[in-house]
Parts: C-alpha cells; sequence; structure tokens
C-alpha cells in the first residue's frame, strides 16, 4: 500500500492513498482521496491535492465518511428472513451459513428451471458492476439487469453514440492531461453547451462537474439548455429554456440552423462521414454493393463518382475505397445500373439527412420547445462559430422514449462543427489502456459468458437491436413483464445489488413489490436496510471503498482502491461474488481476487500490486485510450487504419445499424408519451407537467437519508412549483402537497421557486424514511413521498431505451389532513 | 468602559461569482471537529432574484458563523482551512486580512469575511 508522502501529522495515524469508487459517496468516483487513519479507524478523509482528477476537492457526501463507515444502522452480519417478506424479522447467520444457504437455493432454481431463470439486478453499478456480472456468469445467466425502465441512465447515450461513431465522445476538459489546462497541447473551449445538467449533482456520468467551473474561470462561456433555472443558465450566455422533453426537437433546429448558415466543417462532412453514401429512392435503404455486383458485399456501400460518372465501391472492412480515390458527390440525383441491368434512381446520404433537418425550420422548433426562434438562432450559431465548442449532456436526454435519435442529432452537431478529436471539444472516451473488465456498451471485457449460446437467452434480446450490439443487459421493463408472465421462461430468483428498487430506481414500485413476491428466492447485498431489503430472504452486508481493494479503469485514469481499514463482519462485493461465483463454476478463470486484478490489468502492462504503488496512471500520448485526432492516427479501429469502428467505417449520419434494426436511420424528434401535446385528454384532468430526477447536492439518488451531516441539508422531499401556480392554488411555501396523476398521489413538502416554469413542477426522488417502521406497511415510509410512484413502466422507446421521467403529467392540491 | 478586543490577523476571500452551492465546506467543517448536526462554522446561502428585464439569477455564499475559528491546527502548519482546502469551486481564499484587502477589488462579486 502505498503511503502519501506528507508525514502523517501525529504519530498514530497512517494516511493512506486511494481511490473513491462508491459504496460511499455514491457517485461514479474517480476522486483521489487521503484516508487518515487512527488504531484501525478511519479519522478523517481529505482530498488528494496530488490527483489530477480533483485535486485536493472532496464533495460533500464524501466528507462524510467517517458517518457512514461507522453508522450504527450499518449491516455487519449476514441475514437470514425470519419472518414473511416485508415483516421485518430476521435471524443472524455466518458468512459460511449465508454462503452454502445461497448456493443451495440458487443451484436448486438452475437445476429445475435453468440459470436464465435468476435476475442479477443492479441500480448505478459502479465498482460493483463488474462482480455483480461475473457472478451472473459464472453462474450461467445473461440476465444482468440495470434496474431502471428503458434502461435510461447514460448506457442509451452511450448506445446512441456508439451506433454512429464506433465510441462514445465526452467533453474535454483536459482529463487525460497531467497538467490538466495548462497542457500545451489543450485548449480552453470558447463555449460550452450545458445540455440537461445541474452542477449540485456534481459528477453524473464519471465527469467532475466542477471542471466546468475551472474552465469558466479561464474563460470559456456557457450555452445552457435547461428548463429550470440552474447555476449555469444564471451565467450562461445563451440560455435556452425548452419545454421539458423536447431536447430532439431544439437540437434539429440547431442543425437546421448550422447547415443552412454553412456553419458545418464541410471537409469533414466528406472525408469522415457517410454523407456521400448512395440511398436508393425505390427503398430508401442504402445502396450496398451487392446490390451492384454479384459477387459485391452487402457490408460495402457506394457513392457516385463525379468524375468517372458511375459508382464507386466502399469497402467498409479496409474503411477506404476499392479502387483509387474517386470524386465522390456530395448531392444530386443518380441513375444507377443494378446488377439485374435494372435501373434505379439514387440520392446521396447527405440530401436525405438534410431533407429530414428541413422538417425543422426554427418557426416549427419554436412552437414544439416553446423556445423563440430567435434565440435558437443566435444560440446555434455562437456554438457552432466558437472554436473549439463541447457539449456536455445529462440525464434528460435518456428520459424520453426518442432517446437515440436525440442522442444521434446532438453527436452530429459536435462532428458536424468540427469539434471531435479536437483539444477542447468532444473526445472519444476510452478505458485506460483498454482496460475492460466487464461489458459495457461497446465494450467486452474479461468477465464474459460462457459462451455466445448463453446470451441468447437474455431478456429483451430478441426485441430490442441495440441489446444484441452494446447492451449487454436484460431490458428492464421486459423483465417485469416476464416475472408476471412466465413467459418464455419463468423468473424464479433476483439478486439485487447495489440498487434500491422500491424508493431508488424501480417506476411504479407497487409492481416490483408485487414482482418480489412471486419470486421463490431473493438476495440483497447493502450496507443498510432500505425498503427493498425487506423482500429479501438472505441479506449480505456489504463493505465501504475504505474497506476494500479494487481497480478502475473506466476511462482515465487507470487506478486502484487501496484498503484502508476494515469494519467487522462486513465483506467487499467483489470478495462476495468471487466466493460464489467459485462456487458455482469451480472451472472459474482466476483463483484469486488479485488473479482477476491483475487480468483486467493486462493491457496496461502492470500487475494489480504494481499499480497499487502508483495508485493512478494515465495513458500516455499515442494509445489508443489518450486523444487527440484518433481517427485521422488510426487509433480508434482494430486493424490500424484511419476512420472508426462503425460498420462502415465512417462516422455514420445515417445510421447502418438502425436500418438493419428496422429503425429510423437518421435523427429526428418524437414527441414523449405523456405531454400536453401528446395527451392533451390527460393534461386536462392533469394540467402540471411533472418532472422528477433532479439531484440532490446532499444525496445520490435514495442513498444519504440516514447521514446526519448530509439529511441536515436536504432534510424533507420537496416539489419545486413557481409562486404563481401555487397562488392560484392556495399553496403557500413549507405546506404539504399532493402529486398526483392516473397512477397515484405522492406528499411533498412545496418548495415555492421561480427555478421552475409556471406550467411545471419538479418532485424530488429517491425519499424513504430510514429513521421509520422498516416492516410492512410502513417500509420505512416508503410509499408517502416516492416520486416514482408516478412515473409508468413500459414506456421505452422503439429500441428498447429511455423512459419518460422528466416530461410527465400531474396535478397539485394541499394535503388536509 | 469598552471592552477590549483583539484585531482579527485572517480572514476569508469568497470569490461568490463561483460559489456553486454544493455544501462541501460545510460538511468539510463538520468532520474537522465532529460537530453535531445543526452546528457549522460555515453555512452556505442561496439567493434567488427575478432581475429586471424578465432574466432570474442564483447565487450562492459562503458565510462563517460564530464558532469559526479558521482552522489555526492546519493554518499554522501551512495548510488551508478544511473548508478552503475541499471547496469544489476552488472561490475561497484564507489570508493575512492587509492581504486579502488588497485583492477584494481584483474582481466583481467578492466578499472579505473576518470572523470572530
Amino acid at each position: 500500500m502505498a503511503e502519501y508522502k506528507v508525514k502523517p501529522r501525529t504519530r498514530d495515524t497512517e494516511i493512506v492513498r486511494t481511490t473513491v469508487w462508491s459504496a460511499g459517496p455514491g457517485c461514479h468516483g474517480t476522486c483521489g482521496v487521503l484516508a487518515h487513519i487512527s488504531k484501525g479507524k478511519l479519522v478523517k478523509i481529505e482530498g488528494d491535492p496530488d490527483h489530477p482528477w480533483n485535486q485536493g476537492r472532496l464533495c460533500a457526501r464524501c466528507l462524510a465518511m467517517t458517518q457512514y463507515a461507522y453508522h450504527p444502522d450499518r449491516l455487519t452480519r449476514p441475514l437470514k428472513r425470519a419472518g414473511a417478506r416485508g415483516e421485518g424479522k430476521w435471524e443472524e447467520i455466518s458468512w459460511d451459513e449465508a454462503f452454502s444457504l445461497i448456493e443451495n437455493r440458487m443451484g436448486g432454481i438452475k437445476k429445475e428451471y435453468g440459470a436464465e431463470s435468476v435476475v442479477f439486478s443492479m441500480g448505478t453499478g459502479r465498482d460493483i458492476s463488474p462482480w455483480l456480472c461475473m457472478l451472473a456468469y459464472a453462474y450461467g445467466s445473461p440476465n444482468v439487469m440495470f434496474a431502471m425502465s428503458g434502461n435510461a441512465c447514460y448506457s442509451p447515450r452511450i448506445a446512441a453514440v456508439e451506433t454512429v461513431l464506433g465510441d462514445y465522445c465526452v467533453p474535454d476538459a483536459a482529463q487525460w492531461l497531467r497538467k490538466r489546462y495548462d497542457d500545451p497541447k489543450y485548449r480552453i473551449p470558447k463555449c460550452l453547451v450545458i445540455w440537461g445538467y445541474n452542477i449540485p449533482n456534481t459528477c453524473p456520468d464519471n465527469i467532475f462537474g466542477h471542471w466546468f467551473i475551472d474552465l469558466m474561470k479561464r474563460g470559456t462561456e456557457i450555452l445552457c439548455v435547461d428548463p429550470r433555472l440552474t447555476w449555469f443558465s444564471s451565467r450562461a450566455k445563451h440560455w435556452l429554456r425548452l419545454r421539458p422533453g423536447t431536447d430532439g426537437a431544439l437540437a434539429m433546429g440547431f442543425l437546421h440552423e448550422i447547415i443552412h448558415g454553412n456553419l458545418y466543417d464541410r471537409g469533414f462532412v466528406e472525408k469522415w462521414t457517410n454523407a456521400p453514401f448512395l440511398v436508393r429512392k425505390d427503398t430508401g435503404r442504402l445502396l450496398r454493393a451487392s446490390d451492384l455486383e454479384k459477387n459485391g458485399s452487402p457490408e460495402n456501400f457506394a457513392v457516385w463518382d463525379a468524375a468517372a460518372e458511375k459508382t464507386a465501391v466502399w469497402d467498409s472492412g479496409k474503411a477506404d475505397y476499392v479502387s483509387s480515390r474517386p470524386k465522390a458527390a456530395l448531392k444530386g440525383n443518380f441513375s444507377v445500373a443494378l446488377k439485374d441491368e435494372s435501373r434505379i434512381e439514387c440520392g446521396t446520404v447527405w440530401d436525405a439527412f438534410c431533407e429530414e433537418v428541413d422538417r425543422y425550420p426554427l418557426e416549427r422548433v419554436e412552437e414544439i420547445t416553446r423556445v423563440p426562434r430567435k434565440e435558437i438562432r443566435d444560440a446555434a450559431r455562437f456554438y457552432a462559430q466558437s472554436k473549439p465548442a463541447s457539449i456536455h449532456w445529462g440525464l434528460p436526454i435518456d428520459s424520453t422514449p426518442g432517446i437515440t435519435p436525440t442522442a444521434q442529432a446532438i453527436t452530429a452537431l459536435w462532428c458536424l462543427t468540427g469539434n471531435l478529436e479536437v483539444p477542447g471539444g468532444n473526445v472519444v472516451a476510452r478505458n485506460a489502456f483498454e482496460c475492460v473488465s466487464y461489458a459495457l456498451p461497446g465494450a467486452e471485457g474479461v468477465i464474459r459468458l460462457a459462451s455466445k449460446e448463453d446470451d441468447r437467452k437474455r431478456i429483451g434480446i430478441d426485441r430490442y437491436g441495440p441489446f444484441r450490439k452494446f447492451i449487454w443487459r436484460a431490458q428492464t421493463d421486459s423483465v417485469l413483464d416476464q416475472i408476471f408472465s412466465g413467459k418464455p421462461y419463468p423468473v424464479k430468483g433476483l439478486w439485487m445489488q447495489t440498487g434500491n428498487l422500491i424508493a431508488g430506481i424501480g417506476f411504479e414500485p407497487r409492481k416490483w413489490k408485487e414482482a418480489f413476491k412471486k419470486l421463490d428466492f431473493i438476495v440483497a447485498v447493502d450496507l443498510f436496510m432500505t425498503p427493498t431489503t425487506q423482500y429479501a430472504d438472505v441479506i449480505l452486508p456489504a463493505a465501504t471503498f475504505l474497506e476494500k481493494n479494487g481497480v478502475r479503469s473506466w476511462w482515465v485514469p487507470l487506478q486502484s482502491i487501496n484498503k484502508a481499514m476494515s469494519v467487522q463482519g462486513c465483506k467487499p462485493d467483489v470478495e462476495i461474488n468471487f466466493e460464489l461465483a467459485k462456487r458455482f463454476d469451480p472451472n472459474l478463470r482466476w483463483d484469486s481476487v488479485e488473479a482477476l486484478f491483475d487480468d483486467i490489468l493486462k493491457n496496461s502492462g502492470m500487475t494489480y500490486r504494481e499499480l497499487q504503488e502508483k495508485v493512478w496512471v494515465l495513458p500516455p500520448e499515442g494509445n489508443s485510450s489518450a486523444p487527440y485526432f484518433r481517427h485521422e492516427k488510426g487509433l480508434l479501429r482494430k486493424d490500424g487504419r484511419p476512420g472508426f469502428s462503425t460498420p462502415s467505417g465512417k462516422m455514420e449520419l445515417y445510421a447502418t445499424l438502425r436500418e438493419e434494426w428496422n429503425l429510423e436511420p437518421m435523427p429526428h424528434y418524437e414527441e414523449p408519451p405523456f405531454t400536453p401535446v401528446s395527451r392533451p385528454d390527460l393534461a386536462e384532468k392533469y394540467p402540471l407537467i411533472l418532472s422528477t430526477g433532479r439531484r440532490s447536492f446532499a444525496f445520490f439518488n435514495a442513498e444519504h437519508r440516514n447521514i446526519p451531516w448530509l439529511r441536515e441539508l436536504d432534510p424533507e422531499p420537496t416539489v419545486e412549483i413557481h409562486p404563481d401556480t401555487a397562488r392560484s392554488l392556495g399553496i403557500s411555501d413549507g405546506e404539504w402537497v399532493w402529486v398526483e396523476n392516473w397512477l397515484d398521489r405522492q406528499k411533498f413538502k412545496a418548495k415555492l421557486t421561480i427555478a421552475v416554469q409556471p406550467q411545471m413542477v419538479m418532485a424530488a426522488h429517491g425519499w424513504w424514511f430510514p429513521e421509520e417502521d422498516g416492516a410492512e406497511p410502513s417500509l420505512f415510509g416508503a410509499w408517502k413521498s416516492n416520486a416514482n410512484q408516478l412515473i409508468p413502466m413500459g414506456s421505452q422507446g422503439k429500441d428498447g431505451l429511455g423512459a419518460p421521467l422528466k416530461n410527465l403529467l400531474c396535478r397539485v392540491y394541499k394535503v388536509h389532513e | 468602559m469598552e471592552k477590549k478586543k483583539t484585531k482579527p490577523e485572517f480572514g476569508l476571500l469568497i470569490d461568490y461569482e463561483y460559489c456553486t452551492g454544493c455544501h462541501a465546506c460545510e460538511v468539510a467543517c463538520a468532520q474537522e471537529y465532529n460537530h453535531k448536526p445543526g452546528i457549522r462554522g460555515i453555512k452556505v446561502f442561496e439567493v434567488e432574484q427575478a432581475l429586471p428585464g424578465g432574466r432570474e439569477y442564483l447565487t450562492y455564499f459562503p458565510f462563517p458563523t460564530e464558532t469559526c475559528v479558521l482552522c489555526p491546527h492546519l493554518t499554522k502548519e501551512g495548510l488551508d482551512p478544511a473548508c478552503v482546502k475541499h471547496c469544489m469551486a476552488a472561490c475561497m481564499k484564507f489570508g493575512r486580512v492587509e492581504d486579502l484587502a488588497k485583492e477584494v477589488g481584483r474582481k466583481p462579486r467578492m466578499v472579505l469575511w473576518v470572523p470572530r
């Protein structure tokens, strides 16, 4: 274990340098910390000033770690249910008894129904999801589930960008460079688009939110897209206050202004996108080499060579033209001879893309988004004319069934304006040194199913294209349906780790509760009792990040989590899952947790011990996990050729994969399913737009309500209401109100604020009351102020992704006791 | 007779243009002194304003309370007070009052606190 180089201030304290990756603060972490340990106990935690990620800073949730780690309610013994589910009666058992009980019960289900009958569920997986996958795969089940409806947190955005770019992109805040903003290679963005993201949630999606403040101090100007007044929108040069859920229309409006204003990078479009590819007018699909020649490959495409006046074939496998470079036409109609000598008319992808964009003149975009067209025009021009410019997007992009076409439009923005892979733009984010532990969208790791055959039973894979290509999870809404229907096969068991389905991540949680009651066997791994753990048959007490060794390679840096202390009776998730994985699969590839870590780190050339000495390492320039201009240098494709790892090798304005999945291949706008526009009938009874999911600075989703220093900062569930709306409803600040829609009604404390517009309210999410009775019917007060009771399951998009949690309908009225 | 007061030596310079209301300073202080809930050496306030012209603005600023002693055990060793060290927006500065007074006019939206 590496010691921090500054001498501890007292003789009996040692300082351990380690990396945060929840359990603890709840976030996706990556901050470097110094844990002050005295007589084996954590006495203080500090940000590590030598760490390039947080540079000594640390958030409120991490600074409360002493209260978290030594909380009197921490689970410290495995528990076995001693009454009915939900009755709150438990018997303490030993770890050996717990492991044997689980082995027997889960072994029995596997024998009788098959391993796929057990679903392995997570919330925000963090350090635990690789180990959850390891256990599920060792057991033989492909059904690892991210428990949110429509898998609607981040992986839809990642999958959408992978669909058109072959890789995912993030805003470049110099996180790859040791000297950060002072590195001579780096450029400060002139414009940073903050699209649906609020700073108090600090570090969503593996980005340290306060980097953007660092950038603003260095001259970056903000373009903010948000229906709410936020810290960023206050300080933005342009603030577009759109109607919730209309982000897709706004992005199409931006493209309209940029294309018609001739503000795009024509060189990039011609060279790196599939804009010149031909589209058949008869089928509306891409023209393929197999249409042209007898032996032509269906994976190769065609362009019109304006010099030779005939088609030329693009070889997708080589990411180059078959013969010498044609003068590929970007626009026009062409008569093309097919292999059977018939002729068809073809246009270009660029023309088809522009035609789609032309459906969104700013008058129409204003009508949809309610943002004045002049503001949209000025903002779009500011973005397109700022070099470099960068876009950071938040969860609202996933909060609509139209997630993928929305994300396609926004990805096209950073590509068409020449901001891809440039310093200060949007750059490709890959796992550090290509060390991949488990299957994330677009990446296969060292932890994988024994055979592709096992994967065929994954729930949702037959219905939803992205689940066959990028999303290695079960489709959540389909899992819930299958628990009730038993078709095509019964679901009998549930393993839950890092998630709280009743109070945190499950929509329509009463349905989930009923689902629990249908199952034969449930295991929960957690640090505290929650409303959800009440339904388990066995609960296993997990450890905080301070009590475990671990490895983190999700983007940069490559990091080790170094065990600093232990809490009697608790076990790190990796050790729990490793023990059971070994029992279920005697041929498990690794004989120890350390061997597993070494395997994950193989591509870095380091062993786990070596990494622990360094704590963190940044990939050097020239590594495929370090920017810039990697598509030009051939660092994005396995064959080392310039281009992208998409099916065509191009950035795809027209998505080949979406065509293959029989979905619209190009970006467009889809009105969410429960808005005043799509459901005027519902809006008559429920006239206010209901948004939820806004993060609190004090909590990570459903966590931390039991941490005194944090609860004090945000003591009660609130609903934000505009003062004019509140006045018309006779509601005063601080009064308890019902928020009601066709699903249920829930109680919140009214917070009168101009942060929301008069036609919308914002309800806090993740609320339960650890101080109340945990047994049914109270269930820690989980049914009182639970915003998820107002959000329907089953509204995922055509590709199985997205959920409408920020654009619903409700009415609000006073609680009369 | 007038009560004898010692002249304060140190203060906190806050650039409240950049305070994001993350409350890290509050919990850093609570941790440093193991304060009970309800007691904090620093507290963050929110001001929400409707500006003329229809625009709205959100301001946060940290205010050192009667409990703040400016962490002498840390500053004596050349370290920053707990709140300053952990400020996520890096918008707080500890120093001698006369030095900070020179800096306070460097840009708008600054405040210099001289706690008890």
